[in-house]
């Protein structure tokens, strides 16, 4: 138990008639990138909720490291170490990077009730931050507003925030979405550095990348874990490509 | 230690913040120097009216400035500032009601009476206005948009019919505040209240103390997490900052300082009634945020100015003034989206 960072175990989640999540299970060890996949519809959105805290489970657990974060907020989580990143980018655009670097650092040292000792000064918030963009190779943007941002350096950016709450597990939706191949290249080999010192939870599209990235790969369809194993494993597998193959325009 | 850091990219906000520097402080030099001196050269020319107008200015940018902090800085539309406004003004004039009579405002469980004493009245508008907010947001924020809006105005009017069918304060025909309340004499007569030039000095300093305590709190940590609630607060939440907590204690400052600005307002009047709490104010008091500029920290002075100006000479001609006014309030949401002091004073940077 004390060996896996994130675990989720036998989640159901029902919407109406809609079984989304039917009796999922995985975890996530210590130095790996396991990755779930799973075609369009297969209830990935609902799981990754349920995982970040935005939608309760109707039954199951989840578990980060040994504490039973199934009914915790977003905000507990994240302050627990949950990292996570979106599908669509979700920054504050106006603001600039190291600003919305700096608030997961703010979370973690303190309550934000602090009325008086101005930010944008404060050594103890920036260093950290500053750190985290190094880490993603953005230092040099620090303090461009989000909006003058390309789309890869906003999924970028977006991971430096999660990696400022010093996150024990990082779940990334669909990071490489929209990518160029080129941003899509630097994003696989920063992610490749970062899994040794944090595990990483890839929902992804680009089967390439799934297939480069990856140590493990879990295959969702239907709300289900289909298929379970190593990429080779994966590709071979007749049950995933007949998923794929038959919902392959879905 | 602080200064050996790799973080010498201050310099690059820096540099964006001095090229506005100019333009913005002049123009927010000019504001703060005209409402200071004009009111004194008309005090000693004699004409104390003006002097209680530029009060009355003073007073109701001071209650945007608290709006502000909830709309502007915070993001959440409160139609139901009257509530605290009108809050902020009972108190005074009920404690100076009993204070006048000599009555308790109430003997049990535990007696309280009236007080005459600014101090005490300020303490005790703050307080209870804190209160409410504290109450009515823990509610309200539950709720976001258009619902957000709605359920402030609902609450603001549950209080203004209590206080227009209440008969012991008055009603609807309102509560006088016979002698305005006092500051504790220091030596000579340096600060009588019920002096006109010295009551507006006292405004302009609360006035001065609301605009200094929302700047610097933007400043903080705090203010960091409440501009995040207002631009993204799912990226808040996800950072490990939980909105709601954060909105209502900013909720709460809010209404405070607006409450603070209608104890001020009741006794300047020497009268408080329920057009006090009246949803009429609440919407003033949006409009003057807007006018001014949301979001600005000069903006509800900018505002009051122009609102309270074009009442008064504007109201003096035609009593049709609120035709112009929503002229003017028309060209600022389409040609000035910053309001007057974004016109003024050029756009402001988030960083």
């Amino acid at each position: 138990m004390s060996e896996i960072v994130l675990s989720l175990q036998k989640l159901h989640k029902r919407f109406g008639a809609l079984q989304a999540t039917n009796d999922v299970s995985l975890n996530l060890r210590p130095g790996e990138i396991h990755a779930l996949i799973g075609p369009n519809g297969a209830g990935k959105s609902t799981l990754i909720g349920q995982i970040a805290g935005s939608l309760r489970p109707d039954e199951g657990r989840v578990y980060l490291a040994d504490t039973d974060i199934t009914h915790m907020s977003i905000a507990e989580r994240a302050r627990l170490g949950l990292g996570r990143s979106f599908q669509v980018s979700s920054l504050a655009e106006p603001l600039s990077v190291m600003r919305n670097v700096m608030m997961g650092v703010q979370a973690l040292q303190s309550h934000s009730f602090r009325f008086w000792k101005p930010v944008a000064r404060d050594q103890q918030l920036l260093k950290p931050a500053y750190e985290a963009l190094e880490r993603m190779q953005l230092s040099h943007r620090a303090w461009t507003p989000v909006f003058e941002l390309s789309h890869g350096e906003r999924r970028q950016v977006e991971v430096a925030c999660a990696l400022a709450l010093k996150p024990r597990a990082l779940l990334l939706d669909e990071p490489m979405a929209g990518l160029g191949p080129e941003g899509s290249a630097k994003l696989t080999e920063l992610l490749e550095a970062l899994k040794l010192e944090v595990p990483i939870l890839l929902i992804e599209h680009d089967m390439e990348a799934v297939f480069r990235l990856a140590d493990r790969i879990s295959v969702l369809v239907a709300g289900s874990v289909i298929a379970h194993g190593d990429s080779h494993a994966i590709k071979q597998d007749p049950r995933v490509r007949e998923a794929y193959l038959g919902d392959s325009d879905a | 230690m602080i200064n050996t850091t790799p973080l010498s990219k201050n310099a690059a906000p820096a540099t964006h913040a001095e090229s506005h520097f100019d333009r913005k402080g002049l123009v927010q030099m000019i504001l703060l120097g005209l409402l200071l001196l004009l009111p004194v050269a008309a005090y000693f020319l004699g004409h104390t009216y003006y002097v209680n107008l530029a009060s009355r200015v003073t007073i109701i940018a001071m209650a945007a400035v608290g709006l502000n902090l909830a709309i502007g800085y915070g993001g959440m539309v409160s139609f139901g500032h009257a509530a605290y406004f009108g809050l902020g003004g009972y108190v005074a004039g009920i404690s100076a009601y009993h204070a006048f009579d000599m009555t308790p405002f109430m003997s049990w469980p535990f007696s309280v009476p009236g007080s005459d004493s600014l101090l005490v009245v300020w303490l005790a508008a703050v307080v209870l206005c804190a209160l409410l907010a504290l109450a009515i947001g823990a509610i309200s924020l539950r709720t976001t948009g258009v619902y957000f809006i709605m359920i402030t105005l609902a609450f603001a009017q549950m209080i203004y019919y209590f206080a227009n069918s209440w008969p012991t304060y008055g009603g609807q025909d309102g509560l006088p505040i016979y002698i305005r309340n006092t500051l504790p004499q220091v030596g000579n007569n340096l600060l009588d209240s019920s002096d006109a030039l010295t009551y507006f000095l006292i405004c302009f300093t609360g006035l001065m103390l609301a605009m200094a305590l929302t700047s610097r709190l933007m400043k903080s940590r705090f203010g960091a997490a409440l501009t995040m609630a207002r631009l993204n607060d799912v990226r808040l939440a996800t950072a490990g900052v939980s909105p709601y907590p954060i909105r209502l204690v900013a909720f709460v400052i809010s209404a405070a300082i607006t409450g603070l600005a209608g104890a001020l307002y009741a006794d300047l009047n020497g009268f408080v009634s329920p057009s006090m709490l009246s949803w009429h104010f609440s919407g003033e008091l949006m409009v003057i945020v807007i006018l001014g500029g949301v979001g600005r920290l000069y903006g509800p002075l900018a505002g009051a100015v122009l609102f309270v100006m074009m009442e008064t000479f504007l109201g003096g001609i035609t009593e049709y003034w609120q035709l112009f006014l929503g002229l003017v309030l028309l060209g600022v949401v389409l040609f000035a989206k910053h309001g007057v002091m974004g016109w003024l004073a050029g756009s402001e940077r988030n960083e």
